[in-house]
């Protein structure tokens, strides 16, 4: 069944701060191969200027693939998540993430659009530290693949 | 247009694994041949998000800088099948500087290629480039 499309432009309350781990960031680096001292020596990041050590471009898709469940989840749009596949991903950046940030994430359903039995749902998930600062906007398009 | 040093990033079972706990994202395609398989792959396949972070990691190597991208945008095309050997699957990651825009960053277009196949469309990075 089609999404409903009065959910175009509705906007979710903010999830729960998510606190920025030095660790984290590491283990994220780690995990795809990145071996930048950047990501790793709090030396290293101050000396290029930050405070901490600096996440990898895709490291907030940790936070807002979580965040974003409050839509995929919400029982009145209706996503069957077993028919979810992963369509486009975009990151735009305000600033870097480093550890010590306490970010907020704020999910708008972006745009829906059925085509072929399927429907593109796209979610926009805007993050900002607890203090309000501006950080990255990130967008998924999720296909929900139709039945049959 | 430039071309920049292509990028071949090797990716094993043990990677998909790593990457998982590291994003927090478990999804069973990712790690049980059985269930990948029911639901209609070819097996075990790649997080799209590690495909994505493994092209941000060939971005930030041709820009010179870990903090240099300002947007990034892939479309995931293609599974990734990821096999149950220590060899695992190989990604080759080409990039092409398409020029600068009005505020002076360089825009990189992406190709991802695991097989020959793309795996990866419309990729596309722009980036702080520092110069040497």
């Amino acid at each position: 069944m089609a999404l409903d499309q009065s959910f175009i432009g509705r906007t979710y309350p903010p999830t729960a701060p998510y606190q920025v781990g030095r660790e984290k960031i590491r283990e994220f680096a780690k995990a795809i191969g990145a071996t930048d001292p950047l990501h790793h020596d709090p030396e290293a990041a101050r000396a290029a200027g930050y405070s901490d050590v600096v996440a990898t471009p895709t490291f907030p898709v940790v936070i807002t693939m979580a965040a974003s469940r409050q839509i995929v989840d919400d029982p009145e749009l209706g996503v069957d998540y077993t028919r979810v596949v992963h369509g486009d991903q975009r990151f735009a950046y305000k600033r870097p993430v480093v550890a010590g940030d306490e970010l907020v994430s704020v999910n708008t359903v972006e745009e829906i659009l059925s085509r072929g039995g399927h429907d593109f749902l796209t979610i926009r998930t805007d993050v900002s530290t607890s203090a309000g600062e501006p950080v990255v906007s990130v967008w998924s398009k999720l296909v929900v693949r139709g039945e049959g | 247009m430039e071309e920049l040093p292509t990028q071949t990033y090797r990716v094993t079972r043990a990677d998909l694994v790593r990457y998982a706990g590291a994003s927090g994202d478990f999804n069973v395609i990712h790690w049980s041949e059985r269930l990948a398989t029911k639901v209609g792959l070819p097996g075990v396949i790649a997080h799209g998000m590690l495909t994505m972070a493994l092209a941000g990691r060939a971005v930030t190597t041709w820009a010179g800088s870990a903090d240099a991208v300002v947007d990034f945008n892939v479309r995931f095309s293609r599974p990734v099948p990821v096999p149950d050997d220590d060899e695992g699957t190989e990604i080759e990651f080409r990039g092409v500087v398409k020029g600068e825009t009005e505020d002076g960053l360089t825009q990189i277009d992406i190709t991802a290629t695991c097989h020959g196949e793309k795996v990866l469309s419309q990729a596309r990075a722009i980036v702080r480039r520092h110069h040497a």
